[in-house]
């Protein structure tokens, strides 16, 4: 059943390793074995003859291997020669039980696939908003949420600093049900590029642009100077009004929801800094970690974040 | 330091000069350690700096520790012991004194790179590449130094505190030789000339031989002088030496792999790395025993002497963590034990246990006689010293030992619906007792090394008003 050779390794280096091996096992031993026993008689204490030299006085007896530590050392030899027949180690051999951490690992996975799989399956069926009341899956759902999203997301799922925050409505990729799990499923790459090229004169325009749309307090001069910068360059992807692209993942600029700000950060200077350098936002596709059954559930867990107020 | 000292057929003045800097390097280390338990409890206390941060701080806390510390005492006791049991001066004063002012430069430049953030990413061979050619250098000379006094020697017989020296710096040469191989790309910054798993599995071989060698070996060599002479007792077996000796050095070399567990490694190696770490409890249990032994017929002296205390009580944990290592290299305690705070203890009681323990209480019997007194200014210091690095070793490794299993088991916990029991900070969160334990576990070490430093400088102070020749040794 199990091929008892493997072929990771050529001919010669398979060899290699069971010799050395082996022979370093061996030498161990016969080093042990050979010193064993002392034909020397022991004196009135106990101790056996010195064995006639001294350094700086010190003087050393000849005493035999104590049987114990004798014991103890051959029984981790054998202990090692039935793990190396057992397990692959002596260079192609794979050993009798066939085993390796691939096939542990792929054995483990299947086992938890059977037995976990139907409750996720189960939960598959419901649809996402009916689900995202069912209290116990929402519980299992949390625990999926911290051990895989809390990393950027947050225990608390507010986000951070280009961590959007998912538990208010603005959405960059839409809050629908169907919008929460394409964005686990398959990931988002946000892409904002720099505007370096347009001067630092028009850059400053726009950001008080930006903030007059957002109701910031803003210099009126400028924030209408930038209006014309604005439709030209930053519609396309904001729109006209600013209220942003869902499909494109362009965000909202009326709302109060600031991915890049940074902690102590002025909105304005936050706005200018992404003005010049661009942004580059990056959500990780999750179906290949944590597989699409699990992604129903935990999308319904983000969608019930933003429903409960 | 007064001429007066300088004894008439040995060179004291190089064993002086690193007895005295393995106290130094000694606080300085374990102080490192002490403010990098501190940032685990109190993160702020990386004082949001890039050059006090815990990244940067932990390599320069053990390169420190072992090889300022444990490197200073190394060189000292073993120019000290070749001397005395081959009976003639040391090969090249010259040489010697090289390898002292080249060792402290090795040291400095850690001080200063490790800090700005250069690091080849290799544990215990973070330092970049000039300083490791520097390094390479005056690992030469201490190699012509010491086997050169030995091919001097006036015994007929080497003795077997020099076979553990000499093999752990022959063995630390081609390690540090053949792990830092790498390509420069300027002057602070290279890249490894290996890849992938290979470079991990040369890494470990590195690693696990640096504990193997540099903190067992080397040690060993330290052990089969000052126990045998501060117990005032014969060694208990010679062939038990032999068997040990050869067995270790021969199984040690393999045992690196364990370190790569369930990775990238194949699975042959692993195994490999398995089973030669378990062959080598009893190879390493053999100078346990040795010197244990020694000690019967002398075990009243412990009562009396806090010198001897430390030389037994380092052989107890020597011999506790050498069952604990060829345990947490089988594969299913790994598993477990692997990436959390065990690995942690176990490196500690091995490091504050053993290699502290057996240096201090060679030095206690060393420094005296270096400058012309009989004993320390104060056997009580001592003493004192002795219960402070005793309990704070235990506090220590239990709260490794606590913190570890506590971290593998939470880590791996899950629900009857196959979600994880806990998130990852749930487990760092559980751990704050232990780190405060931790914590005050070294603090002890650093109060201790601080008492020390006290009881030699007074002892030296002393030494040079007495201004007494040493006599001539037989």
């Amino acid at each position: 059943m199990n091929n008892l050779w493997g072929d990771s390794l050529s001919g010669f280096w398979s060899a290699w390793i069971i010799v050395i091996t082996l022979g370093s096992i061996g030498l161990a031993f016969w080093l042990l074995y050979a010193n064993r026993k002392t034909d020397k008689t022991p004196d009135t204490h106990g101790n056996v003859d010195t064995t006639g030299h001294a350094a700086d006085g010190i003087e050393e007896y000849d005493n035999p291997l104590p049987s114990w530590w004798f014991k103890l050392y051959v029984g981790t030899v054998i202990f090692a020669l039935a793990y190396l027949v057992l397990y692959p180690g002596l260079g192609n051999f794979q050993g009798l039980l066939g085993w390796s951490q691939e096939s542990q690992w792929e054995e483990e996975v299947a086992a938890a696939e059977e037995r976990f799989t139907p409750i996720f399956a189960q939960y598959q069926e419901e649809p996402i908003p009916e689900l995202a009341k069912d209290e116990e899956a929402m519980q299992v759902a949390e625990r999926i949420f911290l051990n895989n999203c809390a990393v950027c997301h947050g225990s608390n799922a507010e986000g951070g600093y280009g961590f959007p925050d998912l538990t208010d409505d603005a959405w960059l990729y839409g809050g629908e049900p169907d919008n929460i799990v394409t964005t686990i499923n398959q990931g988002r790459n946000g892409l904002m590029p720099s505007w370096q090229q347009l001067g630092e004169e028009n850059i400053e325009n726009l950001t008080q642009h930006v903030l007059a749309l957002s109701g910031n307090e803003h210099d009126a001069e400028r924030a209408e100077r930038g209006a014309a910068t604005f439709a030209s360059v930053c519609a396309a992807c904001h729109q006209p009004d600013g209220t942003g692209n869902q499909a494109l993942g362009a965000p909202d600029l009326t709302d109060d929801a600031w991915l890049y700000q940074a902690p102590g950060q002025s909105l304005a200077d936050s706005i200018r800094q992404t003005l010049r350098n661009g942004r580059n936002g990056h959500m990780p596709a999750q179906a290949a970690y944590i597989g699409e059954e699990r992604v129903h559930l935990v999308a319904a867990y983000v969608y019930s974040l933003s429903q409960e107020d | 330091m007064s001429t007066a000292l300088e004894h008439p057929t040995y060179n004291y003045k190089v064993v002086r000069q690193f007895a005295i800097m393995t106290v130094v390097w000694g606080i300085v280390g374990m102080t490192l350690g002490v403010i990098l338990a501190a940032q685990l409890v109190w993160p702020e206390l990386n004082l949001g700096l890039p050059w006090t941060s815990f990244g940067r701080l932990r390599p320069l806390h053990t390169n420190a520790v072992i090889f300022a510390f444990g490197g200073s005492a190394l060189f000292a006791t073993s120019y000290y012991v070749v001397q005395r049991t081959c009976q003639v001066r040391l090969f090249s004063d010259r040489l010697a004194a090289f390898t002292f002012w080249g060792w402290q430069a090795v040291i400095l430049s850690a001080v200063i790179s490790l800090p700005l953030g250069y690091t080849t990413t290799k544990e215990y061979a973070e330092l970049e590449w000039p300083i490791n050619i520097l390094l390479a250098a005056v690992w030469i000379g201490y190699a012509i130094v010491f086997l050169g006094t030995i091919k001097l020697r006036r015994t007929s017989h080497i003795y077997v505190a020099n076979w553990f020296y000499a093999a752990f710096i022959l063995t630390i040469g081609v390690l540090h030789i053949v792990n830092n191989a790498a390509i420069p790309v300027t002057s602070m910054y290279s890249i490894s000339i290996y890849s992938g798993a290979i470079d991990a599995m040369v890494q470990w071989w590195y690693g696990h031989n640096a504990v193997g060698f540099f903190l067992t070996a080397g040690f060993l060599g330290m052990m089969y002088y000052f126990v045998p002479k501060q117990a005032e007792r014969p060694v208990y077996s010679y062939r038990l030496s032999i068997v040990h000796f050869w067995a270790l050095i021969m199984v040690y070399m393999w045992a690196g792999p364990h370190h790569l567990h369930y990775t990238a490694l194949p699975n042959w190696a692993q195994s490999l790395g398995m089973v030669m770490s378990i062959i080598l409890l009893a190879p390493s249990w053999g100078g346990m025993i040795n010197g244990m032994m020694t000690l019967s017929g002398a075990w009243h002296k412990l009562r009396t002497d806090p010198t001897l205390r430390f030389l037994v009580v380092a052989l107890s944990f020597y011999g506790m963590s050498t069952f604990e290592g060829p345990m947490m290299a089988v594969k299913t305690v790994n598993a477990l034990s692997h990436y959390t705070d065990w690995t942690i203890g176990h490196v500690h009681a091995g490091a504050l246990g053993w290699v502290a323990m057996i240096s201090i209480g060679s030095l206690y019997h060393l420094i005296p006689r270096l400058f012309g007194r009989t004993e320390m200014h104060s056997v009580g210091l001592i003493a004192v010293h002795f219960w402070l690095a005793t309990i704070g070793t235990v506090l220590y490794i239990a709260a490794m030992w606590v913190n570890g299993i506590l971290q593998g088991l939470m880590w791996r916990a899950i629900n009857p619906d196959g979600t994880l029991m806990y998130t990852f900070v749930e487990a760092v969160e559980a751990s704050g007792p232990g780190y405060i334990v931790r914590l005050i576990g070294g603090l002890c070490w650093v109060t201790g090394m601080l008492i020390m430093a006290f009881n030699v400088y007074m002892t030296v102070k002393r030494g040079e008003g007495a201004r007494q020749p040493l006599p001539q040794t037989a």
